[in-house]
């Protein structure tokens, strides 16, 4: 008798205990004297239910999860089938029924790793048609797409790709910023370690579209089994021919600064220099990497463009709101009962995503805000979950939506204390080139500080401060701080109270 | 080179002399002296600067920049717990005060017995299973002070 069993090895699963049940099922199985082929796959994303173990049963991948090692002997003992971790098949579980997975089709899914599942799961669909376009024709499909920078700024790609395109130079590169700092986010992570190929794809599709024979990932060095999987993924691929030959990528890896996740400082970091921000103009798409024509794009906005070129623009931008086209993966985080990726068309509402899909809180009590964006995003109250997750629509709404992590807080939280954090990240992370956030960040801690000890000055002066750092920043570290900090204050006043006061 | 060096400096030279052939070679090179040397000694930046055509203040300014690189050894195991805000929704504040208490330590500190080192970070995209953090590279989730000193301490193989 001889099984395949599927086992994520994403970080989250790992992290949850996802190799003590690797070496349990295979112990169990060893005993028992059957023989199991144990595929270690990406993460489907539930996070909730990792370490989730998979099987196949007439053509149906059923779950188990979240299991622990001990549970491994009575799943062998039900012939994996009653059991009470079972989840049923995998795909009618609500949480995963209800998306539309486009860029995450393949991650949890398949060995990352195996280049012919990925490509009898659609891989090399997109780039095999990139091949027979001219690469005009790329960049057209691309904006025609409606795909906007999945980073945060929301930057149409293809206009971007369509500058590198026009732009003078016998070298250009492709740069992938897989420096994904913001917490609250995992999509790349998730995608590097589930679905690599996918990444290298739309990095292959890039090169094609402007001319770029050199691709560079610069992976933050706290994914470490990012780093590891892409690595090893960058080698099948040259092993199969599949890069090398006209276009090649290299792995960067930063080394723990958060401002390198904006692209300018990212360039400089790549080229071995402190990660300081640039003034722009020039933009990377005329002066990038080593002062050559760049395009620099996010994880996720490379790797939604093979499906685009498989499928069509026209496929892509069916999904969406307004001028939000395509999928999105939420990621929801931090004190959720459900929390993980969820790719969905853009233009659900805060309240559908928490409430009714990630079930609110994991404490059980009520939700008191959430963080849409990142560190730099603003703190919704429970009043506005009805602002719809589009780019245009978090703007108007006062915040960002950024690269779609949105982090939960109970009504345990104090959110003078997260206002105070903000500003003190900025602080910590400053790479120092501009004063609004070199000095604004040290001075935004102080006045929170007094603020929160009464000082009625003081809420005037913080109103000044974030305006300074809002508009004289250079980057978006100094002038998104403001975003948290001010919602929080907006919101929540009754938390930057002083204690003795709030006590009476 | 006919002044003599130390091994550590022989090595970076090494390592910096392989990688000068890539664009913006430095990075790679801190990150590599790093992995072999445990830390990145002072001896190592004049062979460094050497080989890559830069100036020691250059490279001592890089150091100084990326919270990553240490100029000076760390403990057996490098704990690192994510202060961020989806960990903080999770306790991380509470997690980070009882584990500085339980390793006599402040952020950045060594334990006294030189068996780890503590490093606040800002996410390790472990969000949705927090407080989360990593044991050299080993991740955890849902961590708690008691299991992370516990990890921390286990004698390095």
């Amino acid at each position: 008798m001889s099984l395949t069993l599927y086992l994520p090895q994403d970080a989250a699963a790992l992290a949850l205990g996802a190799d003590a049940v690797a070496a349990a099922l295979s112990a169990e199985a060893a005993a028992r004297g059957i023989e199991v082929r144990l595929v270690r796959t990406g993460s489907r994303g539930m996070v909730w239910l990792e370490p989730l173990l998979e099987i196949e049963r007439d053509g149906v991948r059923h779950g188990f999860g979240p299991l622990e090692a001990s549970d491994t002997g009575a799943l062998f003992e039900s012939d994996f089938s009653d059991h009470p971790k079972a989840l049923g098949p995998v795909e009618a579980i609500p949480f995963l029924a209800r998306q539309t997975r486009l860029t995450f089709a393949r991650c949890g899914v398949i060995d990352p790793l195996d280049l012919d599942a990925y490509r009898s799961h659609g891989g090399l669909k997109g780039l095999a048609r990139a091949r027979t376009m001219a690469p005009a024709e790329i960049v057209a499909e691309v904006i025609e797409s409606g795909l906007r920078g999945r980073g945060g700024a929301g930057f149409p790609t293809g206009i971007k790709w369509k500058t590198v395109l026009e732009a003078e130079g016998a070298q250009k590169y492709i740069v992938c910023n897989a420096d994904e700092g913001d917490s609250g986010t995992f999509a790349d992570r998730m995608l590097m370690e589930g679905d690599p190929f996918c990444l290298i794809e739309g990095m292959s599709i890039a090169g094609l579209a402007v001319g770029a024979s050199r691709g560079y990932v610069y992976c933050r060095s706290e994914y470490p089994h990012a780093i590891r999987t892409f690595g090893a993924a960058l080698e099948v691929a040259h092993g199969a021919g599949l890069l090398g030959d006209g276009f090649d990528i290299e792995l960067r890896v930063g080394a723990g600064s958060y401002v390198c996740g904006e692209e300018t400082a990212l360039l400089n970091s790549m080229e071995g220099k402190r990660g300081t921000v640039r003034a722009k103009p020039p933009l990377p798409a005329h002066k990038g990497f080593m002062g050559r024509p760049t395009v620099i794009n996010n994880v996720i906005s490379l790797a939604s463009v093979p499906v685009i070129l498989a499928e069509g623009a026209a496929y892509y931008k069916s999904f969406g709101l307004g001028r939000s086209l395509g999928t999105v993966p939420l990621q929801i985080a931090g004190n959720v009962k459900h929390g993980g990726l969820f790719e969905a068309a853009f233009g659900m509402t805060i309240r559908e995503l928490i409430e009714d899909i990630c079930g609110g809180t994991s404490s059980g009590r009520s939700v008191k805000a959430v963080q849409i964006g990142g560190p730099l995003g603003a703190y919704f109250p429970a009043h506005m979950f009805d602002t719809a997750l589009g780019y245009e629509e978090c703007d108007a709404a006062g915040g960002l939506i950024g690269h779609a992590g949105i982090v939960v807080f109970d009504d345990t939280s104090d959110m003078g204390a997260m206002a105070r954090f903000a500003m003190e990240f900025c602080a910590v992370e400053s790479c120092g080139t501009c004063t609004p956030c070199r000095i604004g960040a040290v001075r935004g801690v102080e006045v929170i500080d007094r603020i929160r000890a009464g000082d009625p000055a003081a809420p005037a002066i913080l109103a000044d401060l974030c305006e300074t750092m809002r508009e004289g920043s250079l980057c978006a570290l100094g002038g998104f701080t403001p975003y948290p900090v001010e919602s929080a204050l907006k919101y929540f006043p009754e938390d930057f109270i002083p204690q003795k006061e709030a006590a009476e | 080179m006919t002044r003599e060096e130390t091994p550590n400096a022989q090595r970076a030279r090494e390592i910096a002399a392989a990688h000068a052939g890539m664009d913006g070679p430095l990075l790679p090179v801190l990150h590599a002296v790093q992995h072999v040397l445990g830390h990145i000694p002072r001896e190592t930046l004049v062979p460094m600067a050497e080989e890559l055509d830069l100036s020691v203040a250059e490279i001592h300014g890089v150091i100084s920049f990326y919270p990553d690189f240490r100029t000076e050894p760390g403990g057996r195991r490098m704990l690192k717990v994510c202060r961020a805000e989806a960990c903080q929704a999770m306790g991380a504040d509470r997690l980070g005060e009882d584990l500085r208490t339980r390793l006599g330590v402040d952020w950045h500190g060594t334990t006294a017995d030189g068996a780890v080192t503590l490093e606040p970070v800002y996410c390790l995209g472990l969000c949705a299973c927090g407080p989360a953090a990593l044991v050299d590279e080993t991740p955890v989730a849902l961590a708690t002070a008691e299991r992370l000193e516990r990890m921390a301490r286990e004698v390095v193989g």
